[in-house]
């Protein structure tokens, strides 16, 4: 469906929030606080955010905290429990839940098959290879979760780079 | 001649904000300056690499239509447009440098094997990722 033009000063605003997401996802980024780095009211800016970047602002984050989890399950040892918080976690039992239902698979079990695998990675510059981990998250998790639930199975559920 | 790559066009949604962002806040010299009715033809150049010019366009007539024009805005406003490299000698002090500018930086200069990378953005909202690349020791 296509939405409408959008002013590009307004766009301009919105990717300076979102730009703050990917410098410290790890951080709170209540409604307010988005909306006040986009200076829009409250009442625009989710709605706004969407139509410029196709996702709500909250699962754009959710998105840049799994993929950060993900790298440092991959590249450091760090504890599960450690990565959980420094990804902006409350709760590990939260994090542990959500990071299955969007991967696919336990934080415990990616690190265990990333690190079996040979990497190149220092070839590519960090912001792609932090964009070619993100998952793919274009449902919300809560539907996710009931699609699964079902048995609805979904194709091209993510994209790694080879 | 040297053969290669002279020339790469940025589209920005202000000519003279650019120009003042691209030699002011980073230094860069203008090249060419040229104005024919509302056109403006208007390339920068980094002060170490005379034979490169990046081209500071507005999207408009006659190149482009008006909705197309439009079109290209967003799309830069939105940041989609594709990255940027400036390489530098030390990337933490040009940081600073550029912060106390007022460059507005949107990653802080961080380590990855060996080099250090900052990301920052021009005014319309396209990204530069800043490179201090990994020593080779000879």
């Amino acid at each position: 469906m296509a939405v409408a033009s959008q002013d590009p000063d307004l766009l301009r605003r919105l990717l300076r929030a979102k730009d703050r997401m990917d410098a410290a996802s790890h951080e709170e980024w209540p409604v307010e606080r988005l909306a006040g780095v986009s200076r829009v009211s409250e009442a625009h800016f989710a709605r706004s955010f969407k139509d410029a970047f196709g996702l709500p602002p909250h699962r754009y984050l959710l998105t840049r905290r799994i993929e950060r989890a993900k790298a440092f399950l991959r590249d450091t040892d760090l504890s599960i429990t450690d990565i959980a918080f420094q990804t902006g976690w409350k709760s590990l039992g939260t994090f542990g839940r959500t990071f299955r239902d969007v991967t696919g698979e336990s934080p415990g079990d990616l690190r265990v098959r990333e690190k079996a695998t040979p990497h190149q990675l220092a070839r590519v510059p960090g912001c792609y290879l932090s964009a070619a981990h993100r998952p793919d998250l274009n449902i919300a998790v809560s539907e996710k979760r009931r699609q699964e639930a079902g048995g609805i199975k979904r194709t091209s559920k993510k994209t790694e780079v080879p | 001649m040297n053969q290669g790559v002279g020339l790469v066009g940025l589209y920005v949604r202000d000519q003279e904000e650019a120009l003042q962002f691209y030699v002011e806040k980073l230094g860069f010299r203008v090249h060419t300056d040229v104005k024919n009715g509302d056109y403006r033809w208007l390339t920068v150049q980094h002060p170490e690499q005379p034979s490169f010019q990046l081209g500071l366009y507005k999207p408009g007539p006659p190149v482009l239509d008006a909705k197309t024009a439009e079109t290209v805005r967003e799309i830069v406003a939105k940041g989609a447009m594709p990255p940027l490299v400036l390489e530098v000698d030390d990337c933490r002090v040009a940081y600073e440098r550029m912060r106390g500018r007022g460059v507005e930086f949107t990653q802080e200069p961080v380590e990855r094997y060996g080099s250090v990378d900052a990301n920052f953005r021009d005014p319309s909202g396209n990204g530069w990722k800043m490179i201090e690349p990994r020593k080779v020791s000879s």
